[in-house]
């Protein structure tokens, strides 16, 4: 054992990662990636299978070795220590809980290993507080998944990692469980304090649990930044097709005055917030996402200083209830997502000709030479 | 409220319930399987119990006269040989488990697109009988051999011949060529149930273990051992029960030092007129031997929680 | 916001520059010692098959192919020069067809009975099918002897009593492989089939029966190649006939031509043979499907 008190805690316990690379052969999986998180905070690694995010939090826990850099953990260095001297927890994908033990010892595993003699009060207090306390004597595969699942990070929690690794915990559950247990995890994290990283394809997963994502794409972080920039403001097309759905459109700037920049997309003006641009010259892709959309049949009912695009006909209309989504087609063929809630106005039926409009405020500008369909189908790779 | 709880007597009589049809179509299936092993199987190891008691020999025939004195002669003249048979098979069983957990672990978890062909590597040689593989044994620890010209530069054949496992020069006619061979003839039967149940093994239980302060020895004990112990006790029962009855290893690569009781039982059963009764007290002795010794494997490895 | 500390792609804070990382000799070593264990054991395994073929091209220097002498293909120009070896071949094949064929319909009758019907004393039967398997051989052979002696006499033993003896001890291996393979097979499949008008019959002629060959054909190659290779038992139930393997036995004493050695290595290339043009052949299937 390695010279950690018996919980394995030293202090101050920001989690950094340097230079981070790694390589099979020619493939590179995770490309040099750096990285702090500080010590508490719930922390996602968002992105499609394959760009690399397992990869990383497996050179977080140390089963995978890293080709470059270095792991810190507070003032210590980890890159070079095994799995088993690290204060890092696990949660594994398929919960990998122990099958030839019962609940009780799946829990009691990881102190019983580090010497602790006395596990009895430990194991009960966090069988309570994953309220399975009932189930001790059960067998794994006696429970269900979501029990399962807690269990997992019940044999994980005990240990008071450092730092706790969740790998698509959530994955194997049901939508209705999946929100229960999101739910969950954020509370068990606010009680008791340690770092979480945790590894997702699922987008709503990560905005709903983690203070901060990071988008993964080809072994790159591709931004960083509270769920709430990433939707509003997100940095590339990946993030803004990836993260929710955005309409991003092709435009070209004629000009900025006061803040304000004017483009032109498909022979009309629109205007945009310079703050919100990644470019202000040339041509850019100007993204609105389509919950800000709305749509008249009269040009007339558009309000003063909106953006407006005419010309357009609705091609599809599906009511859901609380929101109707319209596919609206424009002149060029291009099509445009609205969201619109049911505030009782009237639904337009496919065929009829209407002006799509937003808040000049609520758009953001990228940078023009980016690839405008990145990231708009990795969320359903990722979940098939 | 009585009235309530008390159910009206039934007006009708209730359609009589169907009795289920006898089905003969199982029995029918068992029967002729069953008979046989029945006649050929169980019968004659039954009459054997009560031959083991009988006098006479084949000219004359045989009497049952209650002799229990066949299971002295069979216990105490034939002393070397049962010790021979369990120290012999012992020792299989332990080498054999020995050397198939590694392969048996290298080729479930590091065997990759290799493991199919790997594992029929292991079953390949028994393509040819195993008395030619056996024999083929003379050859590799023939005296002017490759392996006995290297024991003897490495001084180890003085050892091992000083401990009684060698005799004289020659590896070959002594108990370790006996071991080695029956070694060589069960490993694929210990391999084989030690793959299947290692197979199942999720890996990721091993990150599990590793993840949770388990080094490379203690996952290995505490996740993998556990884990696999279904097919450690039945590698070495498929190990150790034929290797407690064969004689062929013996009788090839051995001396009239190394007989076991199967050369024994031969003996008496086919190349002397009268030495049924005891060649069946014999057989007896060892059917109750080896049964004894596996119940209690058996018992003990159920109820030490699978270590 | 609680999140400011963090920095996406850390600056370069003038550390030494982060070079690849390489694992320790010793790492390396202890990483193979797996590898190498599991090397040594194939060769241990695999040894006297490559000392088989390698002595069936020797002509040996008295009356035992047990040593090197020189090279000469006589013995497999002549792989029949000594007629007894041949007939006995002969009769171990005959031997193993027909206890095959017999052991696989009794045995599939048995797995069928076992897996598909409801009965009582099944606990019993287990056990009267798992005994053969785990009693010693020499035991079988010998009380199995004695019932024969004192029935029809050692005179009449031979064929017969052989297979007889053979098809008892194959049965047990029948049952357990085709056991396996029906209750692997999803039992809707035989309601489906009734479903869609198929008679009793015919459900286990179409569905049934093609679902389970590959079981019944495993079980009959690994029947064939027990009785094939059985010596204890068959020495026993014998009488004055002489099988394959009695006939490599009694060479021990007698006189152990290179021939032995040609035949056990056609059975090693022979069967490899089999399973490679097999294989060939059902790759070439699906590739044609595809």
């Amino acid at each position: 054992m390695s010279s950690h008190d018996v919980l394995g805690r030293t202090e101050g316990g920001d989690l950094r990662l340097v230079g981070l690379t790694k390589r099979y052969g020619s493939f590179t999986a995770v490309d040099d990636l750096s990285l702090t998180i500080p010590q508490g905070s719930f922390f996602a690694l968002l992105g499609a299978s394959g760009c690399g995010k397992t990869t990383t939090l497996r050179m977080i826990s140390g089963l995978e070795d890293p080709t470059i850099g270095q792991i810190h953990l507070g003032d210590q260095e980890v890159t070079d220590l095994k799995p088993y001297r690290r204060p890092v927890n696990t949660v594994f994908q398929n919960y990998a809980l122990f099958p030839h033990l019962d609940i009780y010892e799946n829990v009691a595993f990881g102190l019983r290993r580090r010497g602790v003699k006395d596990v009895k009060t430990a194991v009960v207090d966090m069988l309570n507080l994953v309220e399975l306390g009932h189930l001790a004597k059960r067998k794994p595969t006696q429970l269900s998944g979501g029990q399962q699942q807690r269990i997992a990070l019940a044999r994980a929690l005990i240990n008071q990692p450092q730092v706790l690794l969740l790998d698509e915990p959530l994955g194997a559950l049901d939508l209705k469980l999946r929100r229960q247990m999101q739910i969950e995890l954020k509370r068990i994290q606010t009680e008791v304090g340690l770092t979480f990283v945790h590894v997702t394809h699922d987008q709503e997963e990560a905005m709903t649990m983690a203070d901060t994502i990071a988008v993964m794409n080809h072994g790159r972080i591709e931004q960083l930044g509270s769920p709430a920039e990433l939707y509003e403001n997100p940095a590339t097309t990946f993030v803004a097709n990836f993260l929710g759905q955005s309409n991003l459109i092709q435009a070209a700037v004629e000009g900025e005055t006061d803040g304000v920049v004017t483009v032109s997309a498909h022979g009309q003006q629109l205007k945009l917030d310079a703050k919100r641009c990644r470019s202000t010259s040339g041509k850019i892709i100007l993204g609105v996402r389509p919950e800000k959309v709305q749509i008249a049949t009269d040009r007339a009912d558009v309000p003063a200083g909106f953006n407006a695009l005419t010309g357009g006909k609705v091609v599809d209309t599906s009511f859901i209830g609380v929101s109707t989504q319209y596919l609206v087609q424009m002149p060029s063929g291009e099509e445009l997502s609205v969201f619109e809630q049911n505030t009782g106005r009237t639904i337009q039926r496919p065929g009829t000709e209407v002006v799509v409009y937003w808040d000049p405020s609520q758009g953001f500008g990228l940078e023009g030479t980016q690839d405008i369909e990145a990231g708009a189908d990795a969320d359903e790779e990722a979940a098939a | 409220m009585t009235t309530l709880t008390e159910a009206p007597a039934p007006v009708e009589e209730r359609a009589p319930e169907r009795k289920p049809r006898r089905n003969f179509t199982p029995w029918a299936l068992l029967l002729p399987g069953l008979l046989w092993l029945t006649v050929f199987f169980l019968v004659p190891i039954l009459t054997s119990v009560s031959a083991s008691v009988q006098t006479g020999n084949y000219d004359d025939g045989f009497k049952l006269t209650w002799h229990f004195a066949n299971y002295k002669d069979a216990l105490t003249k034939f002393g070397p040989q049962y010790y021979h048979s369990l120290v012999y098979s012992l020792l299989t069983t332990v080498f054999c488990l020995a050397l198939a957990y590694p392969v048996a672990y290298f080729i479930a978890f590091k065997g990759g697109r290799w493991k199919t062909l790997l594992m029929a590597l292991v079953i390949v040689p028994s393509f040819t009988s195993f008395l030619i593989r056996t024999i083929a044994w003379k050859t590799i620890l023939a005296d002017n051999g490759s392996v006995v010209h290297a024991l003897n530069d490495l001084h180890l054949l003085k050892i091992t011949t000083a401990l009684g496992w060698t005799v004289g020069n020659h590896v070959l006619a002594s108990p370790a060529a006996v071991v080695c061979g029956m070694v060589y003839n069960f490993l694929p039967f210990t391999i084989l149930p030690l793959y299947t149940s290692l197979e199942k093994i999720d890996p990721r239980l091993h990150e599990a273990g590793a993840d949770l302060y388990c080094g490379p020895f203690q996952t290995w004990r505490r996740v993998t051992l556990p884990l696999s112990m279904p097919g450690v006790i039945g590698g070495t029962l498929l190990t150790f029960i034929p290797a407690v009855g064969d004689y062929i290893n013996a009788q090839l690569l051995g001396n009239p030092n190394t007989t076991v009781v199967g050369q024994r039982i031969e003996d008496l059963f086919l190349r002397q007129s009268d030495g049924y009764p005891v060649g069946s007290a014999m057989s007896v002795v060892m059917m109750v031997g080896t049964l004894v010794i596996v119940m209690t494997y058996i018992w003990r490895a159920g109820t030490e929680d699978l270590l | 916001m609680a999140t400011q500390t963090i920095s996406a792609p850390a600056p370069a804070d003038g550390s030494a520059p982060l070079k690849v990382r390489r694992k320790s000799p010793l790492a390396w070593a202890k990483q193979h010692v797996l590898l190498a264990v599991t090397f040594v054991v194939f060769v241990f395994m695999l040894l006297p098959n490559a000392v088989i073929l390698w002595m069936s091209f020797n002509q040996p220097d008295g009356k035992f192919n047990y040593t090197w002498n020189k090279f000469s293909l006589d013995a497999w120009k002549n792989p029949c020069s000594n007629s007894t070896m041949c007939h006995s071949i002969g009769l171990s094949l005959e031997i193993g067809v027909v206890a095959t064929i017999i052991a696989t319909i009794l045995g599939t009758m048995i797995s069928f009975a076992m897996v598909r019907h409801r009965f009582k004393a099944r606990s019993g039967i287990n056990a009267l099918l798992f005994l053969p398997m785990a009693a010693p051989e020499v035991v079988m052979g010998a009380t199995l002897a004695a019932l024969f002696f004192n029935t029809i006499g050692p005179g009449a033993m031979g064929f017969w009593t052989i297979t007889i003896a053979h098809v008892m001890f194959c049965i047990s291996y029948v049952v357990v492989t085709v056991k396996s393979r029906l209750a692997g097979m999803d039992p809707t499949l035989e309601r489906a089939a009734e479903d869609l008008y198929a008679t009793p019959t015919q459900t286990f002629m179409k569905v049934t029966l093609p679902l389970v060959a590959p079981g019944i054909g495993a079980a009959a190659l690994l029947a064939f190649a027990i009785s094939i290779d059985d010596y204890i038992i068959t020495v026993f139930t014998a009488g004055n006939s002489e099988t394959f393997p009695m006939y490599i036995f009694g060479s021990v004493q007698r006189a152990y031509p290179a021939q032995i050695d040609v035949i056990g290595s056609l059975m090693l290339l022979g069967t490899m043979t089999v399973i490679a043009v097999s294989q060939i052949l059902n790759q070439m299937r699906t590739s044609r499907k595809k």
